[in-house]
């Protein structure tokens, strides 16, 4: 593999894949270089601000004295709310230099997986996401166990001393550390007991309600004390286990859907050695050799939104009416904020059923060229309620997507001279068959052959 | 030649016939194994259908306590015996009923039942318990337990145009058909055509594999559900609306003799938390009218007797009403069935216990794995704990 194929890989894992025109410049730079370059254009967050006030509050008032225009009003704002906030995260994702930052932000999205019906605190954990996404995984634990949405979200606020509710202490456990296996439920049950009191107010903060706090002893993973919330985050801490899962899963989100022990080993090493600090463990995974190995190259199915955020960068894609992305997300099977369940979307083959792939084969199509959308995708579960609420909603007719593509840009951006193969070799992951190359050599035209070559199943690896 | 030789000979002409062996398209397969194919089709209710208002209890006084401005007076109902009652808006499946086609069991649930939407859905749609994620739905596991036999998408047809979790299992997932001539067209763009004809080496187990198969399936399968479908010309009544539409295109699978064994419908909007009567007999009155014409409908034809109709929603509401004529999420809920082939025909189990409650919500009588496991033992002849892990001995509604 070149220097520059190599390039190519580290920015599809690491980012959203590099652009036609950014090939010239790496041309010259050595993969550590790249590697460097990709953290320094990384190295400040930009937090998502479309959300302005926490309204929740003061409109739920309203909407409990059961007035139903009040109520659907405040619905309707909401879902308007969330719709901007996902769009916000999409376009920051689509244009962004920061591209490890996101895609990391996307990967601690998943990991962990949040719904709330405030767009406030969505939009605050989405941001607690982003700052720590190449930060420390310690602080970034803390400060998504003690978001609102999260704590919302898995019921601590109804965590009292004497009725303790397990639910943010499992997922603790489950999802967010160590793994299923590697605790009891009386773990669980002292856990529970130690995160007693941890809530939020009115104005979204974060407080411990000493009241509220069972401060009994507690014994949790073999250790015994008056432990508090903090104290349990620790012990699972000092787990290399659970170093151990999370390089586990962050090997299939970069490397492979089938993790190398060998490999998960060392990146756990290095995550654990390091305190957790996340940015050394990304360094060694990209300055690996085995990350640039065949069998890591071209061979993961992108998400829906790798999927949409990849082609709106490589063609500079406008949405003159945006809904069009969230049609895309629906259809596709991944709405960013509405995960199926706090274990997050399960990755890898479980994107690709017969429908959701013959979408993402026409979604480039009808994107470049502004063709026609004749899918919808289903109603996600929490949108019951506002459905029920509108009567006489017609089922949307077939829309014109409304995009533009800058392929002039596009087009401007490929050297002088390359042929057709050198064209599908930097569009696509996977090594360029036989079978596809004689497909290819047939288009008219190169802006055909290019629409040709994003929409074949090769495009939805990287 | 009859004229379905005719098209099976034609759709093997048209570029399917470089698709190896192993990924034989079913065009080939001989069509005498059909009679006695038994469907299974499953109605989403999407929302938490409030059961209380659908199967009214209205011999409990407590229903009507409980429910102030909401319940539904005794003399609007169409009463099934002297305890419960069908939603007016239910009206057409009277008949049904009493023609021993209809079935209900009451307080379906699970143990520490979850109210939020999705959560709840999810466990329904993946049989999971409360505390386990599940990655697969139930139909897709009963794919991958039967694959052996059941080797195509179209083995598991949703009417959509996006697939639920429930229809997929790790290696064998359903399809979903909301056209069937639209499926067709897409995948038949010349360049998508160019693609499988001319793939090669595409096939191995890697993920570059998974997707030319995957695309290679759908193209074979959306030409066998169009071939087949459209020798079948549906003279059945239906309503207008876009439920019984879904529901029509069920029948015509079924009557063209698609060897589809788990349909897959969803209805929406009923999750009522405010003017439930009217949002709540809107959406009655769509299911009701269209799943009476569907089973007349496959009387007529003589498929009742191989079909199942299994309804259910993720969750009931409570039983108290709110402050604004409406219900909030609650836990247990009825499951409908319908068929020509129910061995308990009329109300299988007691009313839900409307005085001993939990926290002011229904207690689950029935497991709806049992549900599931009756059906998975007794219709679809697989053995339930290949599906569902932990043993469930099944009822005895078929």
């Amino acid at each position: 593999m070149s220097e520059l194929e190599k390039i190519k890989h580290l920015y599809a894992r690491a980012g959203f894949g590099l652009n036609a025109d950014k090939l010239a410049v790496y041309q010259r730079l050595s993969v550590k270089q790249a590697v460097d370059e990709l953290f320094r254009s990384s190295a400040t967050s930009q937090s998502l601000a479309l959300v302005t006030e926490n309204v929740n509050y003061k409109m739920a008032d309203k909407a409990d004295k059961a007035d139903t225009l009040t109520r659907k009003m405040f619905m309707k704002q909401q879902r308007q709310l969330e719709r901007d906030l996902n769009i916000a995260w999409i376009n920051q994702m689509s244009s962004t230099e920061s591209q490890l930052r996101e895609k990391m932000a996307l990967f601690w999205h998943n990991h962990f997986a949040c719904r709330t019906q405030n767009p406030w605190y969505a939009q605050q954990l989405n941001n607690i996401q982003r700052d720590n996404a190449l930060g420390n995984f310690k602080t970034l634990l803390m400060q998504v166990s003690q978001s609102p949405a999260m704590l919302q979200f898995l019921n601590n606020q109804q965590n009292k001393k004497g009725h303790p509710n397990e639910n943010f202490a499992r997922e603790l456990m489950e999802l967010f550390t160590i793994g299923r296996g590697n605790y009891t439920e009386q773990d669980i049950k002292e856990s529970a007991r130690s995160f007693t009191g941890w809530g939020f107010n009115n104005r979204g903060e974060f407080v411990t309600r000493a009241q509220q706090h069972d401060d009994g002893s507690k014994t949790f993973m073999g250790q015994t004390g008056n432990f508090k919330g903090e104290d349990i985050i620790n012990i699972l801490l000092q787990k290399k286990q659970t170093a151990t899962f999370l390089c586990t899963k962050l090997y299939r989100y970069l490397v492979n859907d089938v993790p190398d022990k060998t490999h998960v080993a060392a990146m756990a090493d290095v995550l654990y050695k390091g305190n957790y600090e996340i940015s050394p463990l990304l360094k060694f995974v990209f300055t690996a050799d085995w990350f640039y190995a065949p069998a890591n190259t071209g061979n993961l199915i992108k998400s829906p939104v790798d999927l949409i955020v990849g082609l709106n960068r490589q063609f500079y894609i406008t949405y003159n009416n945006p809904d069009v992305m969230m049609q895309f997300q629906r259809a596709l099977g991944q709405v960013l904020f509405y995960p199926p369940n706090v274990a997050g979307w399960p990755g890898g083959k479980n994107w690709i059923d017969s429908s959701s792939l013959m979408v993402r084969l026409k979604i480039p199509s009808t994107v470049l060229n502004d063709g026609v959308i004749d899918f919808h995708g289903k109603a996600d579960p929490e949108d019951e309620a506002f459905l029920a609420a509108m009567p006489n909603r017609k089922p949307q007719a077939k829309t014109q997507a409304q995009t533009i593509a800058d392929w002039d840009k596009f087009l401007a951006g490929i050297p002088k001279g390359t042929t057709k193969e050198q064209i599908a070799d930097m569009l696509l992951s996977p090594a360029i068959t036989n079978s596809l190359k004689a497909v290819i050599t047939q288009s008219a035209d190169v802006k055909s052959m290019v629409v040709e070559l994003v929409s074949t199943p090769e495009y939805q690896l990287c | 030649m009859k004229r379905r030789d005719f098209l099976k000979n034609s759709a093997l002409a048209s570029g399917a016939f470089l698709i190896p062996s192993f990924l034989k398209p079913f065009e080939a397969m001989a069509s005498n194994e059909l009679s006695g194919f038994k469907n299974l089709v499953i109605i989403q209710l999407s929302g938490g259908n409030d059961g209380l208002n659908t199967i009214v209890p209205y011999g409990n006084d407590i229903y009507y306590q409980k429910r102030n401005t909401i319940a539904i007076q005794p003399t609007e109902l169409v009463k099934l015996n002297d305890m419960q009652a069908l939603n007016p808006n239910l009206s057409a499946l009277k008949e049904l009923y009493d023609q021993g086609w209809m079935s209900i069991i009451n307080s379906v649930g699970y143990p520490n039942p979850d109210r939020s939407h999705f959560r709840s859905m999810d466990i329904w749609q993946t049989g999971s318990s409360s505390d386990q994620f599940l990655t697969t739905g139930w139909i897709g596991r009963y794919l991958d337990a039967n694959c052996a036999v059941n080797k195509d998408p179209y083995t598991a047809v949703e009417v959509d145009d996006t697939l639920s979790l429930a229809m997929k299992g790790a290696k064998m997932k359903g399809i979903a058909v909301q056209n069937p001539a639209k499926l067709y067209k897409n995948t038949r763009e010349p360049f998508f055509k160019e693609l499988v004809d001319e793939h090669d080496a595409h096939l191995n187990e890697d993920n570059l594999g998974y997707l030319y198969k995957t695309m290679i399936e759908t193209y074979s399968s959306a030409n066998y559900i169009q071939q087949t479908s459209k020798t079948y010309n549906t003279t059945a009544q239906y309503p207008q609306t876009a439920f019984a539409g879904q529901l029509k295109s069920v029948a015509k699978f079924i009557n063209s003799g698609l060897k589809t064994r788990v349909y897959y419908v969803s209805l929406s909007g009923f999750d009522t938390h405010t003017t439930q009567l009217n949002q709540q007999g809107r959406q009655l009155k769509i299911y009701g009218d269209a799943v009476a014409a569907f089973v007349k409908d496959l009387k007529q034809t003589g498929k009742l007797d191989d079909t199942l109709v299994m309804t259910f929603s993720e969750f009931g509401r409570r039983v108290e009403q709110n402050a604004s004529n409406g219900t909030d999420h609650g836990t247990a809920n009825n499951v409908m069935l319908f068929g020509g082939k129910l061995k308990k025909q009329g109300i299988y189990n007691n009313a839900p216990n409307l005085a001993q409650l939990d926290n002011g919500d229904l207690k689950y009588e029935i497991d709806f794995r049992n549900v599931y496991a009756t059906l998975l033992d007794k219709w679809l002849n697989v053995n339930n704990s290949s599906v569902l892990n932990s043993g469930f001995k099944g009822l005895d509604f078929v």
